[in-house]
């Protein structure tokens, strides 16, 4: 079979949406999941999220929005629209670049909350590097705001990034 | 005043919010 440029597409957005199902998979199971939950369980079980489970899933988290946003910048320029898009589609009056487009900031927007807010404060906060006592829980307040607010902007992102697809963005 | 972030259902909410004003922004932006 010859391998043309469609299957290589076709490649990076299976990648692209299989390591953005690793990602905001992992981001829905913190906020759906697992912070709902931590009140309701005995402090002698906590070491169980805080030390084991929550460090695991923060490592294919953060990696999973690493692969999203790699995979997804080269299926972009793959597909002939990342200029268009970073721009939102100004002045090209194509509605699926400007949504295709606004879906790729407001991801990129989430992977640097995830990078260079989440993991550096969730790092001190669950004692995986060592900081005063008095800062954990601010860590862990700030950890809490950015993953809240990479969930709202989740919806946003996801509607644009699918509407993109839907009949070739047809419904603009 | 509380932090809407604080509540699951408020941040899923203005999520649905923002996308649908986005949308409406897009569409009669592209007409």
């Amino acid at each position: 079979m010859l391998v043309t440029h469609i299957w290589w597409e076709f490649a990076f957005r299976w990648l692209h949406i299989i390591s953005g199902v690793m990602w905001i998979g992992l981001l829905w199971y913190f906020n759906f999941v697992q912070t709902p939950s931590m009140p309701k369980i005995p402090d002698e079980q906590k070491p169980a999220i805080s030390k084991v489970i929550a460090p695991t899933a923060l490592f294919w988290f953060r990696w999973g929005a690493m692969a999203t946003i790699i995979t997804g910048l080269i299926l972009a320029g793959m597909s002939g629209y990342l200029l268009s898009a970073i721009k939102l589609g100004i002045g090209d009056h194509v509605g699926k670049n400007t949504a295709i487009g606004l879906g790729m900031w407001l991801g990129a927007i989430m992977w640097f909350n995830v990078w260079f807010i989440i993991w550096p404060n969730q790092k001190k906060a669950l004692g995986i590097v060592q900081v005063a006592p008095e800062e954990k829980p601010k860590a862990a307040r700030l950890a809490m705001l950015a993953s809240r607010f990479n969930t709202m902007f989740s919806i946003p992102m996801l509607w644009m990034m699918v509407i993109q697809q839907n009949r070739g963005g047809a419904i603009f | 005043m509380k932090n809407p972030l604080d509540s699951l259902g408020q941040t899923v909410l203005i999520g649905f919010i923002l996308a649908a004003v986005a949308h409406l922004l897009i569409s009669a932006f592209s007409a």
